[in-house]
């Protein structure tokens, strides 16, 4: 049964992805972007990162996804308006992408990292383990980060204004 | 509640998820190289974190280390302002030279 969820799963995320290189429209895009993201959130769900799966769907498809589509209605770009690009440029980047395959699963194939895994520790994704390291071990960092928001949002507000 | 229950991982190897966070990176790969729309590619580069955030999330969950899924969390975090910074930068290119085709701004000047 978990196998094909697994596998519906990523049929349906590496699919999206595709459509999100191939889908001439840029609103299209977005929208097979949020389907990818929702199901590597159920990856996430499978993987028993139940507090990651939560918050990846709030930031990623509640406010990154949104971010962007603003930005393509507020420029006006949700037509198909891209220019049409030589043949011989898809295919380079489609070959190049399937080189970049080839060469990490040739790297990854003989190596066997299910060895040493022990999955016995099944409730570290749940909210109180990743509460309880975040505010002990990785306070500092989580500080910072929100620092790390007011420059971008100073920045953000400094280069989208307009010059007078 | 999803969230109440645990699911047993043991049944499933952790290398099926490198394959498909491969594939996935690959296919973000491919969408920079190949799409002229600036916008497409901050997405597709959205895209690969999100390859490297799926593997780093399966090697947590599969050896019980719960400072992988900390990693994830930051990425998410700087991935927001990122994508904020980025987007402001294309409105700020859009109103230079109305269009957010990267073809055209090979050049430093103007």
């Amino acid at each position: 049964m978990r196998e094909y969820i697994f596998y519906f799963l990523a049929l349906v995320s590496v699919i999206s992805a595709l459509m999100v290189v191939f889908s001439r429209n840029p609103i299209h895009s977005v929208l097979y972007l949020v389907v990818c993201f929702f199901s590597i959130a159920g990856h996430y769900l499978l993987l028993n990162a139940q507090f990651l799966a939560v918050v990846h769907v709030i930031i990623y498809a509640g406010a990154i996804m949104v971010l962007f589509l603003f930005v393509i209605m507020l420029l006006n770009l949700n037509k198909e308006s891209e220019p049409h690009k030589p043949i011989i440029i898809k295919f380079a980047s489609v070959i190049s992408a399937s080189l970049l395959v080839l060469v990490l699963i040739a790297a990854m194939v003989n190596i066997n990292p299910a060895a040493d895994s022990h999955p016995t520790l099944h409730t570290i994704g749940m909210v109180r383990e990743l509460g309880d390291t975040l505010f002990k071990e990785y306070l500092l960092p989580f500080e910072i980060s929100s620092v790390l928001f007011l420059t971008a949002m100073v920045g953000v507000v400094l280069i989208s204004k307009k010059e007078s | 509640m999803i969230a109440l229950e645990v699911i047993d991982i043991t049944s499933n190897p952790v290398n099926k998820y490198v394959y498909l966070s491969i594939i996935l990176f690959a296919i973000g790969v491919m969408g920079v190289l190949m799409r002229r729309n600036a916008i497409i590619i901050l997405m597709c580069v959205e895209l690969m974190l999100n390859a490297a955030n799926l593997l780093l999330v399966a090697f947590s969950a599969y050896t019980g280390n719960v400072e992988g899924q900390m990693v994830v969390f930051f990425v998410i975090v700087v991935a927001a302002a990122e994508v904020a910074v980025g987007l402001a930068l294309l409105i700020s290119i859009y109103r230079n030279i109305s269009s957010t085709d990267i073809n055209l701004l090979n050049r430093m000047k103007g």
